[in-house]
């Protein structure tokens, strides 16, 4: 069975996010009032072939935590959607 | 003779600098290819500046996995002395072997400039022959040079004289000002600035010679 994941790769909570408060700053000069708390991120998609959803949610887990985030200043994310073929 | 070895992954580009530098303190220096698998013979190693496998996902991210990575643990284990400079660094942040993390400087700018250097700490195979307090003109050329870690890390290693050196003017948001660290034991040592590149005041500073004097001095731990 193929599975659909996603994998969004944020800061962690207390670690400085240059990025979101650039486009945070940059908001108001365009005319875009009342937005607050920009976070800037990463979103990965895969295909993971699996048994079962766990199997695929246990696989995505592991890959985001040893490659695709850095888990000293970021928490990984995962959606697993099951692929209809 | 000291037997340096520089190692070369795909997108480094300090390598030759720094087999220059490390020859004129004296070191016979060679590059050592990313896919090597052994450090046998080698009396130091040394991960350079650059853009190792491009810089994808994050600096350092993907250099960890090159195969030289897990001898170059070992090495570092075995109290073999370890440098990263720049995004030698960020390959041994990510690799576990140094604390914490390199993040985006704050201001989202790629900074290129000569940086005030202060000397922290001398328990480490990079600053054994500075003096705590000295002041070092060292040259920094990085995007992702903001070290940050969980404040239980930043205690511990500020207790314990981790931090070696600090910029006297923070230039990219580094908590603590934080410019280069060691491990707990001092054999493994990453800095952002660029002391391959401060070697001759033909250049602008002589400044990194001490630092890569001590490091081709040290020896392997006990």
């Amino acid at each position: 069975m193929n599975y659909s994941v996603v994998v969004d790769v944020t800061l962690r909570e207390g670690i400085a996010d240059p990025e979101g408060a650039t486009i945070e700053r940059a908001l108001p000069a365009l005319g875009f009032s009342g937005v607050s708390d920009v976070k800037a991120g990463k979103m990965f998609r895969l295909t993971i072939e699996a048994e079962s959803e766990g199997e695929a949610r246990e696989k995505a887990g592991a890959l985001a935590e040893r490659l695709l985030s850095n888990p000293v200043i970021e928490d990984a994310h995962v959606r697993v959607a099951e692929v209809a073929r | 003779m000291k037997r340096v070895g520089v190692v070369v992954f795909p997108g480094s580009n300090c390598e030759h600098d720094a087999v220059a530098a490390l020859s004129s303190v004296g070191a016979a220096a060679e590059l050592v290819w990313h896919t090597v698998k052994s450090l046998a013979g080698f009396d130091a190693i040394v991960l350079p500046g650059g853009f190792a496998h491009g810089d994808y996902l994050r600096p350092g991210a993907l250099a960890r996995f090159s195969p030289v990575m897990e001898a170059v643990s070992r090495f570092a284990n075995e109290g073999g002395p370890v440098l990263g400079i720049c995004n030698g660094f960020q390959v041994l942040a990510e690799a576990g072997l140094l604390p914490g993390a390199l993040q985006k400087n704050v201001g989202l700018t790629f900074l290129c400039q000569p940086t005030t250097l202060i000397v922290t700490s001398t328990n480490s195979a990079l600053t054994s022959g500075a003096t705590i307090g000295q002041e070092l003109v060292i040259p920094i050329n990085h995007f992702s040079g903001a070290y940050t870690c969980d404040d239980a890390t930043f205690e511990r290693i500020n207790e314990r004289g981790q931090v070696v050196l600090r910029y006297r003017d923070n230039p990219n948001g580094s908590r603590g000002d934080i410019a280069g660290l060691a491990n707990e034991r001092g054999n493994v040592v990453g800095l952002m600035p660029h002391p391959e590149r401060a070697m001759s005041t033909l250049t602008g500073s002589a400044d990194g010679r001490v630092l890569l004097e001590s490091f081709v001095m040290a020896s392997v731990l006990a």
